[in-house]
């Protein structure tokens, strides 16, 4: 008893520092590390502190379970390909929600046993951690199905798709709202559950890949409020703030896509691109583009002064960040400044291609910021896109009826030359016709970027023996 | 009881430092941000031990508990260890540029 009066509060309350360290700790990649140090040992002293409580006193089936998350938690981390890395994310808030969402459940039905029975205030806590646990999870189980692409990448919508997300929203918390008046009528229980796991399915059907960077980052944010909401249940600080860091977390990086994008949050749940894909599509007949071969890429590479690399989901889709990087070292070898343009949703979750680059030893400080980049675009000798479109479409700042319209883009048509590593002419993800591909200053490379790129490098190589 | 008052200060303060913390944060490290928040958030596996373990605990929660706590373990491990092994590669140049 004493333990838990004295220790165990201060166990907690480091733990908590831990965390905010850990956070704070991430401004910067020097300190970054130490960050995950602290947030680890504020871990472990959580969960020792737990581990101490008095009212824990059996403890195979924990060490069980603590063995078993372990020994699939360690390879998953170890192994898992770089370029994974979304789907590991979205994996991981499902993961997240699911525990979180069972924590709940088992709560209710051991309260329901107790004669003091569930209090107003704890039932409203225990739905709202339920209900954002359950739907997370199978959003975010969704989500990873599309990332993997066992499910289609395309948004699929049909008619009053939104009135029927909603109905099933509105129903779910219309039961939970019954719950927590009556929470002796269990029968609803089984019912609110199931409302909220096919919302979070209904939830992620209408959302494109260009929109996954927006609802990673708002899954992340559910997760975590589902964590602090199950704090308000078990009436544990050190839960609240936990979950209320993680879901501010995810709520900020979603604000930051979105305005990427320039888009609502509405609009990226209940507005799917897909309406407005048929209308842009019919656009694009045949217009005459200027194409280029590796040989011409690489002597216009070879005798610019500066590079600005902006890369896309297609360069991670190709696994084309390796040989970019060996085309960066020869280039910098020959004196050509090389930087890369990251835009904030280039990709499929935020901060994506940042870690692609770094993985293939490409120096941090040479990854520039959207708005850092934009102004210098016009003293650039060579723009060269490598899987990127909507995220360079010129048509998002002159165009008031492209769909993107207002849409920050980088501004790679101000460089001198543009040159666009791309399989065809087929539109991108939001189905946007680019009139940057038809520009005279424009090249276009047509190819896998990877093999395209190699075959740059070789074109190089072969210069710099010349 | 009047404890859940004190409960909802905790998470205003606790959110509202979250938005300051974030904010600071570059574009850069926004995936790895991610993963730690994410291990972060599995602090639920404390809710999961104390479910898991009680006293006399029913076979469901005993169930639900097990599972949460794998479910969560799962989330801490792999977080950080990812975390960290993106975090390991973020380097800046030092080599062949002089």
């Amino acid at each position: 008893m004493k333990l838990d009066d004295t220790l165990l509060p201060l166990l907690y309350m480091l733990a908590a520092i831990g965390f905010i360290l850990a956070i704070k700790w991430m401004n910067s990649p020097a300190t970054a590390r130490r960050g995950v140090i602290v947030g680890e040992i504020g871990m472990a002293l959580a969960v020792i502190g737990t581990l101490l409580r008095f009212e824990v006193v059996s403890y195979q089936w924990i060490l069980v379970a603590f063995f078993l998350g372990a020994a699939v938690g360690v390879p998953i981390a170890y192994i898992m390909p770089m370029t994974a890395v979304p789907q590991r994310t979205a994996f991981s808030h499902a993961c997240g929600a699911l525990a979180s969402a069972l924590i709940g459940t088992a709560e209710y039905y051991k309260g329901l046993d107790q004669t003091s029975g569930l209090s107003k205030v704890v039932m409203v806590a225990l739905i709202v951690e339920t209900l954002l646990g359950f739907l997370t999870f199978t959003a975010s189980m969704m989500a990873f199905g599309k990332l993997q692409e066992v499910l289609p990448q395309r948004p699929i919508t049909y008619k009053g798709q939104n009135f029927v997300n909603l109905g099933i929203f509105a129903a779910a918390a219309g039961v939970g709202l019954a719950l927590v008046v009556s929470p002796e009528r269990s029968i609803l229980f089984p019912v609110f559950a199931a409302l909220a796991l096919l919302f979070g399915v209904l939830l992620i059907i209408p959302i494109g890949g260009a929109d996954m960077p927006t609802v990673i980052a708002l899954l992340n944010s559910y997760a975590g409020l589902s964590a602090s909401a199950m704090g308000f249940v078990l009436n544990n600080k050190l839960l609240i703030v936990a979950g209320a860091l993680d879901g501010s977390s995810g709520f900020i990086l979603s604000i930051i896509m979105c305005r990427a994008m320039n888009r609502s949050f509405t609009n990226v749940l209940f507005g799917a691109f897909g309406q407005l894909q048929t209308s842009a599509a019919g656009a694009g007949e045949a217009k005459p583009v200027h194409s280029a071969t590796p040989e011409d890429a690489a002597q216009i590479l070879d005798s610019a002064r500066n590079v600005v690399v902006i890369p896309g989901y297609g360069m991670a889709v190709a696994q084309a960040q390796h040989k970019l990087r060996e085309m960066f070292d020869i280039l910098a070898r020959r004196g050509v400044d090389v930087r890369f343009a990251i835009h904030p949703v280039a990709g499929r979750m935020p901060g994506h291609m940042n870690v692609l680059l770094a993985e293939a030893d490409i120096p941090y400080d040479k990854l520039w910021e959207m708005d850092d980049i934009n102004p210098e675009m016009a003293n650039v000798d060579v723009a060269l896109i490598i899987g990127a479109n909507d995220v360079v479409n010129p048509g998002a700042e002159t165009d008031p009826n492209s769909p993107i319209a207002g849409m920050p883009i980088i501004q790679a048509y101000k460089a001198r030359t543009v040159m666009v590593i791309k399989r065809s002419m087929n539109p991108g993800f939001a189905g946007i016709d680019n009139d940057l591909y038809y520009r005279d200053n424009t090249l276009m490379l047509f190819g896998d970027a990877k093999s395209f790129l190699s075959s740059i490098v070789k074109e190089l190589g072969a210069l710099a023996k010349v | 009881m009047g404890n859940y008052e004190f409960d909802l200060w905790v998470f205003m303060l606790a959110a509202f430092l979250g938005f300051q913390l974030i904010r600071g944060v570059s574009p850069l490290l926004h995936t790895p941000l991610m993963s730690l928040t994410n291990a972060i958030s599995a602090i639920t596996v404390v809710g999961a031990i104390l479910l898991t373990g009680e006293k006399n605990a029913s076979t469901l929660s005993r169930i639900l508990g097990f599972s949460a706590v794998f479910l969560a373990v799962l989330n801490v491990v792999s977080g950080y260890l990812i975390t960290d092994r993106m975090l390991k590669m973020f380097k800046r140049r030092e080599p062949a540029k002089k």
